[in-house]
């Protein structure tokens, strides 16, 4: 596939002997690439989701196009196959279509900036780095549309394009994109940004190069993604059986009322290789929380979970891809056919990651975490303030990380890698905005013997008139405890109107006018449970209530009894007796009851009618 | 006659400088350090420097330290148990930090939490409010707070209180007024507040800056106590007591303790200051630096004879606001461990360490797994086969054992194991040079590298050939620099205020006025230690940004700078250093953030130590000949005492040069030379 990038030096790379030491220096060099780009990216960018969230990634990849150090995953090859035209150097791609490059990025707000990466005329690597903007155009401010029914309402599609040419800016483009967004300066800051990072990378590379050699740095990365062969072949052999098991989980609802979908994958090991098969999904929605995802990025989130058992410090890549088989139906909610809306993507997005938990766990119970903080939820805000300019707020959300086998999750935090919240005085300063509570909450975590993490509960009070809208997730089904431990709590969004009013606010839910003085409670999940939490020490359950994330009756669901601030072991032996035999033997998995039943009880628990079983249209093939 | 002392205790040695204040004559002293209680360390090598000087402890006016008394009490977490006074709906601030779970995708799985530096057991909430414009929109409420404070009491458990309310960098009164009813209560702990600290953006940062100091505060004030009255018995009470801060600045001893966060990084601080001054004095004022000890490396770069600032400390995984000389921290010491995951085969060095305990495989302390050390005594480049003086006693047969665990998985020699183990745990320090170099825009190869610390001089040789920074220079007592620094440093204090402005919004005058205010109180601090107006000299620091921007820079000008230029000048300043950085400017947006002004100590300039009148021969210099490993093949090496080398010598390597606490290697194709300093200077044969 080569053949489209243009070389003034043709002579093809050699793979020569490369002594161990040198390999691991420049694996620890590039390693120490990807973290220059990061820091690159968050001193330029200007965004807050981008410098104050991290919400970005960064990668490097042989010439070939395999990620060799990264975090999602080569889209290289998706996008090669899908690009007609011809890369020289000093050429800057960026995209952000997910139908055209193989879903390496999976809705519109995330732009790719890629960069071929030249020494002496030949193109050695690649260097490339994507990040969500604050705003991509269509529907709704943030381009997070829920109600969308095609891709073509969720802003302007890039396709892969040249935004520099020989290393000369292409303004014109650049202006026409930036036309189409809401927050110009914002993304023009974000692009600056991630093309420094990217370059930055390809220098760091020109100069590892010009110390080792071409040869030996093109022959190391192959080394490297051997490395990673090596060791996943033997993860793989240890940790998938070759009898299948099968795992389910779900989106609790698409945003306009029905739910909740299925994503069911099936897993088994056929020698060395490794089987995900996503057959029994459900169909594509009409809305968007479709989400493309692409079978290498699934390989990627399988790799970067269990490779850390054997070596810590190897830096994590592509190598193995051969060994996993990942099987995703066409037109399903994980493979949706073009043109299906995409934007709310996040959801199934994490649960994917509690539906792996799930099935590596059945095998290694004592090794899986209980359900967690499986998404990224947001929340937006936006219209004029008091001098007539735009605003548009956008906040991600954070919870209860699940109980593990380590120890109890984290209260209030996040399962994504660089996620870090925004400082309240910060976006008090910036946006007509107070943040009067922030806290977590308490009882929110599945008990167990780790306990899961609480939910954060933020308490936003508008000072403007505006618009709000809301993605958030597990406010039907629970996250799940494991090995005895229970759910944690779902989430809730509540609305107190400056009039008095009270409403509660859907999961997922645009386009909801606020008032100036309106005050709205963002409550996000807890984690679930891990371990038997009568067996739980009673001590770390009277911290917790001296602490006030469990309640005195919270404690109770421990079989602690505490009475002024002490444990009463008597009458504490006496409730786990009790509670215990009640209970019989610890169940693997604690999902808080079936789909039916939850959906039986949903209005009178959660205020909001049980959304509709999912109706499916027959998407164009 | 007087004396000046430099005292810096470390975790493993406490080490001993005193300077004759006339004449420049230096002695220098190492005894182990006391970590149950550090004045005692300090005393014995006091009492052991004077016994092997001859010196009257009566003539040593000034004691000047470095201390890890208040990192210790960080990484112990033997800290005090402190009590925090939050805003309503705040009390949780420091749970759920800014909510990030360290390490890549899945780093969630293995993060455990460490406890909080103030409990949630001992957090109250304060019913108050004030607004982003620094407005109150809610009174503090006396009442609810007395009745608050009286819960806390009755635990009997706080040691040192805290108060840090939400924007209270805007508005102090809210804060300042919770202090006074407060000290009603608890009237016999210490109580700080944030905006005394820190009067800066963002809630967590400001809340566990303010924390830690509370933390380490009554461990620091009962150490400085212990100490000066000591050292007042023995010395008499005209002795003054100061403590070299994070900044690189010197503080008194009283000042110090009220405000400890600003002593995280006394240690490190130490080692660059006395690297600058022995640089300076041979006129090399651009130098990278790096200090190697036992567990880790600590390196920075210096411009112009002048360590950069930053404003963040980092201890483990503690971050404060307080500002420090820029010193990066790897993870790769003399005593990091070597080994070879089964399923990779990769060769790894650290981050485990043996420390000092069990220490590496040559010294025969217990420890049997290979480390950076090992390596080095396997390569000949610490020689085993000469008794040195004072030195730990080395068993080669025991590093060579050690080695070969990770030789044989990865079918290799001892010795080309040895050298990858080298060559990865110097790539690491390559790679936190730069970080402070050529990714801050800095070419490594316009500065000269300076080794120092118990295993710098070892490694300074091949550091200087992959940085190609020269002369790498290795300064005398490259073992006890950090001392030096001490006793060569200046007393500095500095006052900031939260100032955010656009710069087209503000003026001149403006800007004036809030600098002289700022003035009067980086002053004051030195005038209260006896240093009139007349002997500081004051620099002022704006921290400017693109407005939006994460990041900002601190850009350092004279009032009479701004006189002159106005306010463009610090337009262009940051736009330059801008562009160094990051490759780009911008037309408009500076935002200036906070403003700062740093009162200084002027004067009390050294004189030399003075170089003896040795006229000694390579000859005469020579304790030995021995071997080393280099490079796939073994070369004859001669061994020399430093301590006999006179200034010019000029040798060429491979050669080994000992001293007291310290080696030196000269590898092939590399020669040295003494300059007037007594600096060795290596560079290349050609």
């Amino acid at each position: 596939m080569n053949h489209k990038i243009i070389q003034t030096n043709n002579s093809p790379l050699q793979i020569v002997d490369v002594p161990t030491v040198n390999v691991d220096i420049i694996e620890n060099a590039l390693s120490n690439v990807r973290e220059e780009m990061d820091a690159v990216l968050f001193r330029t960018a200007m965004s807050p989701g981008i410098r104050e969230q991290g919400d970005c990634f960064p990668m490097i990849a042989n010439k070939d196009g395999k990620m060799v150090v990264g975090q999602f995953g080569s889209f290289i090859h998706g996008f090669l196959e899908a690009y007609e035209g011809e890369l020289e150097e000093g050429d800057v791609i960026l995209t952000n279509d997910p139908y055209m490059t193989n879903a390496a990025v999976s809705h519109l707000p995330d732009w790719i900036v890629l960069v071929p990466i030249f020494r002496n005329g030949r193109h050695i690597a690649w260097s490339a780095m994507f990040g969500h903007m604050s705003d991509n155009g269509g529907m709704v401010p943030g381009s997070i549309p829920i109600k969308a029914e095609s891709i073509f309402q969720e802003g302007i599609r890039i396709p892969p394009t040249k935004l520099y040419k020989k290393g000369v800016l292409q303004s014109s483009i650049l202006d026409l994109i930036l036309h189409n967004v809401r927050t110009p300066q914002w993304n023009r800051f974000d692009l600056n940004a991630l093309v420094a990072a990217c370059n930055t990378a390809a220098k760091r590379c020109v100069e590892i190069a010009d110390r080792f050699g071409d040869d030996v740095f093109y022959s190391t990365m192959e080394i490297m993604l051997e490395r990673n062969h090596v060791a996943m072949e033997a993860i793989i052999k240890m940790l998938i059986p070759e009898e299948p098991r099968t795992f389910v989980d779900y989106v609790c609802d698409d945003g306009v009322g029905m739910g909740p979908y299925k994503i069911q994958c099936k897993m088994w090991r056929e020698g060395s290789r490794a089987i995900f098969d996503f057959e029994g999904t459900d169909p594509q929605a009409q809305s968007s929380i479709n989400f493309y995802m692409s079978e290498d990025m699934f390989k990627m989130f399988f790799g970067s979970f269990t490779i850390n058992l054997v070596d810590p410090q190897i830096i994590f890549n592509d190598g193995f891809y051969d060994l996993v088989d990942v099987r995703i139906p066409e037109g399903s909610l994980l493979k949706p056919r073009f043109p299906a809306a995409l934007s709310g993507r996040t959801h199934a997005l994490g649960r994917i990651f509690d539906v792996m938990g799930g099935l590596l766990g059945q095998g290694a119970p004592e090794a899986m975490n209980a359900a967690g903080f499986s998404d990224s939820p947001h929340l937006f805000y936006s219209g004029y303030d008091d001098k007539g300019e735009w605003f548009q707020l956008f906040q991600i959300g954070f919870g209860g990380i699940p109980g593990r086998p380590i120890g109890d999750g984290p209260d209030g935090h996040s399962l994504w890698p660089g996620f870090t919240n925004v400082p309240n005085e910060f976006i008090e300063a910036y946006f007509p905005l107070r943040i009067e509570n922030y806290s977590t909450i308490i009882d929110s975590g599945g008990a167990g013997l780790h306990r899961g993490g609480n939910g954060l509960s933020v308490g936003y009070r508008f000072l403007n008139d505006g618009s709000i809208a809301i993605h958030d997730e597990r406010w039907l089904t629970y996250p799940w405890g494991v090995n005895g431990g229970t759910t944690g709590q779902r989430s809730t969004k509540i609305l107190e109107r400056a009039d008095g009013t009270r409403e509660i606010l859907p999961a997922k839910c645009d386009g909801i006018k606020v008032k100036k003085g309106d005050l709205l409670y963002f409550n996000t999940w807890g984690g679930g449970g891990w371990g038997d939490p009568y067996l739980r020490d009673t001590n770390d359950v009277l911290n917790d209530v001296k602490r006030e994330l469990v309640s005195v009756e919270g404690a109770k669901r421990y079989g602690v009894v505490i009475i002024d601030n002490k444990v009463d072991e008597v009458k504490t032996a006496e409730l786990r007796a009790s509670l215990t035999e009640q209970r019989g033997e610890t169940q693997l998995f604690d999902f808080g009851g079936t789909i039916e039943e939850i959906k039986a009880r949903c209005f009178e628990e959660t205020g909001l009618p049980a959304p509709e079983t999912p109706r499916f249209i027959k998407s164009r093939t | 006659m007087s004396y000046r002392l430099g005292v810096d205790v470390g975790g493993t040695f406490t080490d001993l400088l005193l300077i004759n204040e006339v004449n420049g004559e230096t002695f220098t002293a190492k005894v182990p350090s006391t970590p149950e209680d550090s004045s005692v360390g300090v005393l014995n090598g006091i009492a052991r420097i004077c016994e092997q000087s001859g010196i009257d402890v009566s003539n040593i006016d000034r004691v000047m330290h470095g201390t890890t008394v208040a990192t210790n009490a960080v990484l112990t977490g033997k800290g005090a148990k402190v009590g925090l006074i939050t805003t309503k709906g705040y009390k949780q601030v420091l749970q759920v930090a800014r909510s990030f779970c360290p390490g890549g995708l899945g780093g969630w799985v293995s993060f455990l939490k460490k406890p909080l530096l103030a409990p949630l057991e001992l957090t109250i909430e304060a019913d108050e409010r004030i607004d982003a414009s620094g407005q109150i929109i809610d009174a503090l409420d006396e009442k609810s707070l007395r009745t608050e404070l009286e819960k806390l009491k009755k635990t009997g458990e706080v040691e040192a209180l805290t108060i840090c309310f939400i924007n209270s960098y805007l508005n102090a009164t809210h804060e300042q007024r919770a202090k006074e009813v407060a000290a009603e209560i608890f009237t016999d702990i210490p109580i700080s507040i944030s905006t005394d600290l820190v009067p800066e953006m963002q809630e967590y940062e400001r809340t566990e800056t303010t924390i830690v100091n509370s933390y380490v505060r009554p461990e620091v004030a009962r150490y400085v106590d212990n100490l000066s009255r000591s050292l007042m018995d023995k010395m008499g009470d005209d002795l003054h007591l100061s403590i070299l801060r994070s900044d690189g600045g010197l503080a008194s001893a009283r000042s110090s303790a009220e405000s400890p966060v600003n002593l995280l990084m006394s240690g490190p601080a130490g080692g660059v200051s006395g690297a600058i001054h022995f640089c300076q004095k041979a006129g090399f004022k651009d130098i990278l630096t790096f200090d190697m000890g036992g567990t880790s490396t600590d390196v920075a770069l210096i411009q112009n004879a002048k360590a950069r600032v930053r404003r963040e400390t980092r201890v483990a995984d503690v971050t404060v606001r307080a500002p420090s000389v820029d010193v990066r921290t790897v993870g790769a010491g003399g005593g990091s461990i070597a080994f070879v995951p089964e399923l990779t085969k990769a060769l790894r060095v650290g981050p485990e360490s043996a420390g000092a305990k069990p220490g590496p495989a040559a010294y025969m302390k217990g420890g049997t797994a290979p480390t950076v050390c090992d390596a080095n005594v396997v390569l000949g480049y610490l020689p085993s086969d000469v008794q040195l003086g004072g030195a730990m006693a080395i068993n080669k047969a025991a590093a060579v054992a050690a080695v070969k665990q990770v030789a044989d998985p990865m079918g290799l020699s001892v010795e080309e194991a040895a050298e990858g183990i080298l060559k990865i745990a110097n790539e690491a320090m390559f790679g936190a040079l730069r970080l402070v170099s050529v990714e801050q825009g800095f070419d490594p190869r316009d500065f000269a590298l300076v080794g120092f610390g118990g295993a710098g001089p070892l490694h300074a040789n091949a550091l200087g050939i992959l940085t190609q920074a020269w002369p790498t220079i290795i300064p005398p007592g490259p073992g006890v620099l950090c001392a030096y620094g001490d006793a060569t440093t200046q007393v500095r204090d500095e006052a900031s205020k939260t100032f955010v402005k656009l710069l087209e919004d503000t003026s001149k005058d403006e800007l004036e006025n809030v600098l002289n205010e700022l003035q009067e109180r980086a002053s004051a601090t030195l005038i209260a230690d006896g240093i009139p107006q007349s002997n500081q000299e004051i620099s002022f620091q704006a921290d400017l940004r693109y407005t939006g921007q994460a990041f900002q820079l601190s850009v350092e000008f004279t009032l009479s700078d701004l006189q002159e230029k106005g306010l463009e000048g610090l337009k262009s300043q940051f736009d330059n250093e801008h562009t160094q950085l990051f490759t780009f400017a911008l037309e408009s947006g500076h935002e200036i953030i906070m403003l700062r002004a740093i009162a200084t100590a002027s004067g009390g300039e050294l004189p030399m130590m003075p170089q003896g009148e040795r006229a000694n021969s390579l000859d005469d210099c020579k304790m030995a000949d021995s071997q080393i490993y280099f490079e796939g093949k073994y070369y004859p090496t001669p061994i020399y005492d430093r301590n006999k080398m006179s200034t010019n010598l000029e040798l060429s390597g491979p050669a080994i040069i000992c001293e007291m606490d310290s080696t030196t290697v000269l590898l092939p194709g590399y020669k040295a030379q003494v300059d007037t300093v007594g600096n060795i200077l290596i560079n290349p044969e050609n």
